[in-house]
């Protein structure tokens, strides 16, 4: 176990070296000029050249490599051409509401999906089941900006129970925060629903038809402790494989949901820094997101040992 | 404890603490006026950057010499009073009584003066305005004097210049920055005090008010007369930037003033009851096109010409704006019914069919080059402006390679002077808020320098550069305005551009909210919550 995970951590520095890489190269040959977006619109020529010239961006590609390597041999991932503060800064302030935001969305979505998956798998080609998939469906199709003005609508408009935007941090009261993400999660969590009850009632169909489930039934276990002890159970890998995905898609950045309800987060902060051409923001928020999908990938085949005592490193 | 137990115990504890939390009476009672900017604010310095946000972020913290009434008459702001020599050499000034920097200092003339170098070394208006500057000095305590080595007539223009880059006085100490470096300090005199502390990038910006500020006993006006703050804080919301949200949040009372209302909502506001649509700008905004001169086939003034002719605004104000009380056709390049609203030479377009233009484009020599018409597809406020003008140059006979691309490859871009095989460019599109270009001298297409022009597009005319020379040396106002409309005339001439028309952005706001004034901007003093 322990080499294996040795063996993992250390495969995390090429793949991030590679990325590293590739996002410094695509950054400097796309079109776009980041001197240009902080001069303004009325800027000159001049200007923007002096801009330029400070920013080092007058220098050539390989010259920018030099320097930008070295820096982050030394743990240095720079400063934000466009905020003027530390990379690190930026994505710690913006942590904070995007991991929030990911943690609410799953503990929803794997506490209705699951069951419901369950349930579907149990009713296999019955009214229930045609009913869950069907709504399965319809939460894979719905455009989530939709749903977020529906939700908004509805919710905060004509009932108003719940803001329309904003987030509170936790430092300012669980209640706050928590009442604030409410409309997002649920606007989020609708996606994942429809993806982990799909997958849960496909992994549980299969172990359903499996022998062990005719012993346990022959034995007169009650039809609950069957499906949670015996065919959720073994059902959980594929599960625990999509959960995973779910949460590093959604640390990786919910920008229209972000957008929508006025959520500080990473992936806002993403899509301003590419929209500002803000290179070494960019560049470091992508190896963030590098590293969260290594780490839980990781995670992930190691909760498979304790899903299933086969499974050895 | 088992797993269950102790999952079911750490449940209810949270949902205790979300509840009393949830209940818990807000800590002070602060009047916070709630706006939603209409875009992101990141660089704070605005001598250092022409983007509007730090410009409205500086009338927050900074105060100016002079300002702009709402009809663009220039008026003292920081200056008690003023002389000029009868050979308008000499200007001597007096800074008002009280006048204090948010770190308790007093503004000095050393301050103005440091603060108009830099201002100087980046402003195009400032950057004429020290062609004549012989040096700066301080004779007394409150009295600051500039000497010129010949006349000029934009003294108090340039001083009162209300929009990018707009001469904010700051301490010495800051204005001593190097002019191609940010500041890292956010002192002014001005209405507001920057909270540094409480800045968070792409999240929110806040302001508050600065009990020792003294204003002026005018009513305000511009970016003139009395700055009253009525509101202890100012919270600028910049992370809400989906438009629908706004109005949304606006509706429910979670902000207070949208300040760019989206025209696809306009209706919905004009509809409730417990909104408003203050009237904040008497002339607004300019869309305009921007030809390069230096590629064929708009190195040709004739297929100019035939372009300016196929442009008709209507057309590119009803597709952008659509909403008919918000916008009006204009041939003035200086803006309608401001000082120098001229419409001089304007028939060419104003007067203008298709069959005019197909005729001059047939007449010009146009070989057939495709015009590559570059179309931001990500700016709202503009991304429909390129469609209408593909099609009319189209239907003039042109032959038209429409690009995408996002903003800021477009502005990356249109800084090229390359030609089009190695990636230049004929024709973009943007707007201007009417303070950047009523002035014949602040308005970057008058000049005519070719690739020393001090904006995109490198149009060259000596007569023209003649003509703004004299513009910038005359003092009686009649010669002015003659000298203006000669200019005018000459812009239609020659094409250095078109424009598309203007029209008014509506601000949003909540039915509480009162004191607002005609400011040409976007401005936030004299304003009280009920």
């Amino acid at each position: 176990m322990f080499a294996f995970l040795a063996r993992r951590l250390a495969a995390t520095i090429p793949v991030l070296v590679v990325v590293a890489v590739l996002v410094f190269l695509m950054l400097r040959l796309t079109p776009g000029d980041p001197a240009a977006v902080l001069a303004g619109d009325a800027a000159s020529p001049e200007q923007i050249a002096q801009i330029r010239e400070g920013l080092g961006l007058d220098k050539s590609i390989p010259e920018q490599f030099v320097i930008w390597a070295n820096r982050m041999l030394h743990g240095d991932l720079g400063r934000s051409y466009y905020y003027k503060t530390e990379v690190t800064t930026l994505v710690a302030q913006r942590l904070e509401p995007t991991l929030s935001l990911t943690v609410v969305t799953i503990i929803v979505a794997v506490l209705v999906a699951v069951p419901l998956g369950v349930i579907a798998a149990w009713r296999f080609g019955g009214w229930l089941d045609r009913m869950l998939m069907g709504f399965s469906v319809m939460g894979f199709s719905v455009p989530v900006f939709v749903l977020a003005y529906l939700l908004i609508w509805g919710v905060s408009l004509k009932l108003g129970w719940l803001p329309v935007q904003g987030y509170k941090r936790i430092a300012d009261g669980l209640g706050p925060w928590f009442i604030h993400l409410m409309l997002p999660a649920i606007t989020l969590s609708v996606v994942y629903i429809a993806l982990i009850a799909r997958v849960t009632r496909a992994a549980v169909l299969e172990t359903l038809g499996e022998d062990y489930i005719r012993t346990a039934r022959a034995k007169g276990l009650p039809e609950s402790k069957v499906l949670m002890r015996h065919a959720l159970a073994n059902a959980a890998v594929p599960i625990a494989t999509v959960i995973g995905i779910g949460i590093a898609l959604l640390i990786g950045g919910v920008v229209v949901t972000e957008s929508v309800y006025a959520i500080p987060g990473l992936g806002r902060l993403t899509v301003d820094a590419v929209l500002a051409r803000d290179f070494p923001t960019i560049q470091g928020v992508i190896l963030f997101f590098s590293l969260v999908y290594v780490v839980i990938n990781l995670l992930v085949d190691l909760s498979y040992v304790f899903f299933d005592p086969r499974i050895r490193y | 404890m088992s797993p269950r137990s102790l999952f079911k115990r750490s449940a209810a504890a949270f949902l205790v603490g979300a509840a009393l939390t949830a209940a818990a009476p807000a800590s002070a009672q602060q009047t916070v006026l709630r706006v939603v900017p209409h875009s992101n604010l990141a660089v704070l310095d605005p001598i250092w950057t022409t983007a509007y946000m730090s410009r409205n972020h500086g009338y927050m913290i900074y105060d100016t010499l002079f300002g702009t009434d709402e009809k663009g008459v220039i008026k003292p702001q920081m200056v008690e009073s003023w002389t000029e020599s009868p050979d308008h050499r000499l200007w001597t000034f007096k800074l008002r009584k009280g006048l204090e920097f948010h770190d308790g200092k007093p503004v000095t003339p050393d301050d103005v003066i440091a603060s108009l170098q830099r201002w100087g070394k980046r402003d195009a208006m400032g950057s004429a305005l020290f062609q004549f500057v012989q040096r700066m000095d301080s004779p007394a305590p409150d009295t600051f004097r500039i000497f010129l080595g010949e006349a000029c007539g934009f003294m108090l223009e340039a001083l009162g210049k209300p929009s990018s880059s707009v001469p904010f006085i700051m301490p010495k100490r800051v204005a001593d920055t190097d002019p191609f470096k940010q500041i890292e300090e956010y002192v002014g005199s001005g209405p507001y005090i920057f909270k540094a502390d409480e800045f968070k990038p792409g999240d929110k910006a806040v302001y508050l008010k600065n009990t020792k500020y003294v204003p002026r006993s005018e009513a305000p006006s511009g970016t003139t007369g009395g700055k009253r703050v009525y509101v202890d804080r100012v919270e600028w919301n910049l992370a809400l930037r989906d438009t629908q949200a706004q109005v949304s949040a606006l509706q429910k009372g979670e902000i207070d003033i949208i300040e760019s209302l989206g025209f696809d909502h306009f209706e919905t506001v004009k509809k409730d009851d417990t909104l408003q649509m203050p009237k904040y700008a008497t002339y607004g905004l300019q869309y305009m096109a921007r030809f390069n001169h230096l590629n064929k086939p708009f190195d040709n003034p004739k297929v100019r010409e035939a372009a300016i002719a196929a442009f008709s605004q209507e057309a590119f104000l009803r597709a952008q704006v659509g909403v008919k009380e918000l916008y009006k056709p204009c041939g003035s390049m200086f803006i309608c019914g401001t000082p120098y609203g001229s419409t001089a030479g304007s028939d060419i377009q104003m007067k203008s069919n298709m069959k005019k233009a197909q005729d001059l484009l047939k007449a010009s020599g146009y070989d057939g080059t495709p015009i590559v018409l570059m179309k931001p597809t990500d700016l709202a406020s503009i991304q429909k402006l390129p469609d209408v003008g593909a099609q009319l140059l189209r239907q003039a006979g042109f032959k038209v390679d429409l690009q995408a691309m996002d903003w800021q490859t477009l502005v990356g871009r249109r800084a090229k002077r390359d030609p089009i095989d190695k990636g230049g460019w004929h024709m973009f599109m943007t707007a201007w808020q009417a303070f950047d270009v009523w002035s014949p001298i602040a308005n970057p297409t008058t000049d005519t320098r070719g690739e020393k022009s001090t904006w995109f597009g490198w149009a060259t005319d000596d007569k023209m550069v003649t003509l703004r020379n004299q513009f910038m040396r005359a003092t009686d106002e009649a010669e002015k305005k003659k000298l203006a409309d000669q200019m005018h005339a000459r812009m239609y001439e020659i094409g250095t551009h078109v424009i598309l028309g203007e029209y008014n952005q509506p601000m949003a706001a909540r039915k509480n909210i009162s004191g607002f004034f005609v400011t040409n901007g976007n401005i936030y003093w004299n304003l009280k919550k009920n």
